[in-house]
């Protein structure tokens, strides 16, 4: 959060990227790319979400490191969650499906 | 949100136990930050349930995505980030003074919220028509005799369907209660309570909605594109 | 800043205006705290009365008292009042709201419409679940195990499933209010370095609060939509898997354990400084400890799941995790105990139920760590071994530091003194009839006698009497203060503005403090706990 004011033209490039993005990943979908179709999606989704919170959100212009730190530690967390639990599921013997 | 008597975007009169206005901003933005890291960790609880079910029932996920309609699905994206935009160019009005500029903004973030969620309705209803909304009336069978490739168990198809409901219904959820605080800013904006001196509303009501965005930037992926290559 | 200036009656928090609508609509974060308090203790009492009949049917072996299926509604319930209702918010929602503000130097809380907003979400909570217990309750244990909540269980779950939801959210809010509190309204001076313990304990319990609660929000929402519209995530006939419900849900409840002693811990570290006339050993050591407990909480939760399932990889991963989090526990009863040392100690009620804390929670955290041995927790785990470990912190532990707080900062609240020797008195009767009920259940869980039976073998009955007696010399321990606090609130002494002479920005205003709580803002150039700088208590004020 900050005084900033950050130009039109910026946000319309913002725009213009997350747009591109956006028909990049739905179009890169139907290409064979083995186990990595799942890499790609998510590498292009983190840079659409990068986007929208540095420069929409302002976080890029925060003039203290607090809010960044809020961000950090909730994705953290919820990786905590998300990699623990998978603690147990990915070293049971029972394979399903 | 909403603060004391403000008049034509002069700030509203310094909460008595602010000592400046500066610390009323920081703190109602920090607070909204601290919100949305407890939404990251309330959506996370699904996806963590989404990555367990995905790897146990991949065939059956897979399935479910290509029931879904990629293109109503991408246009749903583009209408969030459009309105994430003008969300942006909103706020930015309100720091610049600009009224009549903020007012249209507001209106059209409002018509993109409601032109999501009327989309939204539209695949629901599809999948109401399909039979892939869990319980009683639920029958994979469609998708049984499309793929025939991959063997898909009708149970487990469930599965699928059912986090993607909950996935999809918890954020659209979420759009309602932007569109209704968006409303809410709209009416105010009109009063002419935002301007340089005071627009934290704008500011923070930007940030839920943009978070809101952030979430279906990976619903989209993780619900439509989890496997659309041609199957041999 | 002698001991015995009484003030006469000044315009204050409690006198500055009357009536219903004063307090029912205040945003005053000391009216709050009240209001807290008179809820809580309401839901304490409900809690309790669940917990007596419990006792009561295992008085004998047979099941004779209520039937089975009433059984497993009684624990239900007082698992869900006791934790969501009374031991959760207890601390943070009376006390802190009442000194958080007044420790920094601020006015109010960050957002007060919110704080006042986090009670009437937690009284619309207790009102459903009030209505979900008359109308047939719900006997799926608190903890909701799938599928029995979702599919099988024929009693209120959608209705408590939504009370808890709503709890939570109340509970959300007011770490919040807390964390942007203590982040943006500090005091002149008052950096993160000479913020009392207190302070740092509930700020780490906020932590918890904000990023724990949320699962369980979504877990419990989960449940409801499985029942209410069908959805199979957790159902194994369309594959789901029932310890998914586990993992989610013990990722909230087992952090939520450390959200109800961390508070209890803030206590203590004031009433040790307090009542010993030193700062606490360690003081940076004590800080980073509440810390490390609360993000280390975050990584043992499957340790609540030893035999339900998950595999021995991640058995060991999170036996190994449950050993580190009980090192900044420890970190902390050493520090306390340290500070003991050559310190002044004066036996106050407040340091009475302290060093009841210390003695209590150690044991409780020392039978974790006996339950972080795989080996043993295999034996152990749904006996009454369990139960007694938990109530040893959650009794012993949260709530003998909850009515230490009560008492060491009544006078600040209330205006009043409440009489020493009758505090005294309740004390020692809290700890004996703690240990009376709950050492039994150690002996009881070690033999085999598994928890939530309502009938047992004719061999356990003696430990179990011994337990109900307990239970009954418990309840009326809890029962004096209730009586007395009340009564001092027309007929005690008044008190003075530091009755303990304590170091603190709280003590350095009226008791009870003005509604906007300092007459001057103050100013910070002392560091936290300068005892060496406050004269001795002559006498401790005897009524």
């Amino acid at each position: 959060m900050s005084e900033h004011v950050l130009s039109t033209k910026l946000y319309y490039g913002i725009w213009i990227a997350l747009m591109v993005l956006t028909v990049v990943t739905a179009r890169i979908a139907f290409i064979d790319l083995g186990p990595f179709n799942t890499v790609v999606a998510l590498v292009i989704a983190t840079c659409k979400a990068l986007l929208v919170v540095l420069f929409f959100m302002h976080v890029k212009y925060a003039s203290e490191k607090l809010v960044k730190m809020v961000i950090v530690a909730s994705i953290f967390w919820l990786l905590l969650l998300l990699l623990l639990s998978l603690a147990d599921y990915g070293t049971r013997y029972a394979r399903h499906g | 949100m909403s603060d004391s008597t403000a008049t034509s975007g002069h700030g509203p009169e310094l909460l008595h136990h602010f000592s400046t206005a500066e610390q009323q901003r920081d703190a109602a933005s920090l607070g909204m930050w601290l919100f949305l890291g407890t939404e990251i960790m309330f959506f996370g609880g699904m996806f963590c349930a989404y990555l367990i079910y995905r790897l146990w029932y991949f065939n059956e996920f897979a399935a479910g995505s290509r029931s879904l309609d990629i293109w109503l699905g991408t246009i749903n994206t583009i209408v969030l980030i459009c309105s994430s935009l003008t969300v942006a160019l909103g706020v930015r009005a309100a720091q610049m003074g600009k009224r009549k500029l903020l007012v249209t903004l507001l209106v059209l973030t409002i018509i993109f919220g409601v032109a999501f969620l009327g989309i939204k309705g539209v695949e629901w209803y599809a999948k109401y028509k399909e039979h892939h909304i869990p319980g009683a009336s639920f029958d994979a069978s469609d998708l049984i005799r499309d793929y025939p490739q991959i063997h898909i168990d009708p149970a487990h198809e469930q599965i699928y369907f059912s986090l993607y409901f909950a996935m999809t219904g918890l954020h659209a959820l979420h759009m309602i209660i932007g569109v209704g605080m968006f409303t809410y800013l709209l009416y105010h904006s009109m009063k002419g309570r935002y301007g340089p001196e005071y627009y934290t509303p704008i500011e923070i009501g930007g940030l839920y909605w943009h978070f809101v965005d952030v979430v279906w930037i990976y619903l989209f992926p993780l619900l439509y594109l989890i496997d659309r290559k041609p199957l041999g | 800043m002698a001991t015995a200036v009484i003030t006469p009656e000044r315009e204050n928090y409690l006198n500055q205006e009357y009536g219903i609508k004063s307090w029912l609509l205040t945003v005053d974060h000391k009216r709050i705290a009240l209001l807290y308090l008179v809820s809580i203790t309401f839901f304490f009492f409900i809690g309790g009365f669940f917990a007596l009949l419990i006792r009561l049917e295992l008085l004998t072996p047979a099941g004779d008292l209520v039937q089975a299926d009433t059984y497993n509604k009684l624990f239900t319930m007082h698992g869900q009042v006791m934790v969501f209702f009374f031991l959760i918010p207890s601390i943070p929602a009376v006390l802190g709201n009442f000194l958080v503000p007044l420790m920094i130097g601020a006015k109010d809380l960050a957002f007060p419409r919110i704080n006042l907003l986090s009670w009437y979400l937690y009284i619309t909570a207790g009102v459903l679940m009030l209505h979900c217990i008359c109308t047939g309750g719900v006997d799926t244990g608190w903890t909701f195990y799938t599928p029995f909540s979702t599919a099988f269980s024929n009693t209120k779950v959608v209705e408590a499933g939504v009370a808890i939801f709503i709890a939570g959210f109340s509970s959300i809010l007011t770490g919040l209010n807390f964390v942007v509190t203590i982040h943006r309204m500090r005091a002149p001076g008052m950096t993160w370095s000479r913020l009392p313990l207190f302070i740092w304990a509930h700020y780490a319990t906020s932590v918890i609060q904000l990023l724990g609660t949320p699962v369980l929000a979504i877990t419990l929402l989960l449940v409801v939509f499985e029942r209410v519209f069908h959805l199979g995530i957790f159902d194994p006939t369309r594959g789901g898997d029932p310890l998914l419900f586990q993992h989610l849900f013990w990722f909230y409840s087992h952090p939520a354990v450390y959200i109800m002693i961390l508070p209890a811990m803030a206590v203590e570290s004031e009433v040790v400084a307090c009542f010993t006339r030193k700062r606490i050993f360690g003081y940076n050591f004590v800080a980073m400890s509440s810390i490390a407990i609360a993000v280390f909480g975050f990584l043992v939760w499957a340790h609540h799941m030893f035999v339900a399932g998950i595999s021995l990889y991640s058995a060991l991963i999170f036996s190994a995790l449950s050993y580190l989090v009980a090192v900044p526990s420890a970190i902390k009863v050493f520090n306390w105990t340290a500070t003991m040392y050559k310190g002044s100690i004066t036996f106050t009620t407040p340091m009475l139920y302290a060093f009841g804390f210390i003695g209590l929670f150690t044991m409780g955290g020392l039978t974790g760590l006996f339950l972080a041995a795989l080996g043993i927790d295999v034996h152990v785990t749904d006996t009454y071994f369990i139960i007694a470990h938990f109530h040893y912190i959650m009794v012993g532990g949260a709530v003998m530091g909850y009515l230490g707080g009560l008492h060491f900062w009544w006078p600040k609240i209330s205006g009043r003194m409440y009489p020493e020797w009758l505090g005294k008195f309740a004390a020692l009767i809290v700890f004996l009839g703690f240990n009376l009920t709950f050492f039994p259940q150690f002996i009881l869980g070690y033999m085999g006698m598994p928890r939530r039976y309502w009938q047992y073998p004719p061999e356990f009955q003696v430990l179990n009497v011994l337990s109900t007696a307990g239970s009954t010399i418990l309840a009326v321990g809890y029962v004096l203060p209730m009586i007395y606090f009340l009564w001092s609130m027309r007929y005690g002494k008044p008190a003075p503005d530091n009755p303990w002479n304590a170091a603190g920005l709280e003590w350095k205003t009226s008791s009870p403090p003005p509604t906007f709580n300092f007459d001057q803002p103050p100013v910070v150039n002392f560091e936290a706990y300068d005892y060496e700088h406050i004269p001795e208590v002559e006498e401790v004020p005897v009524v």
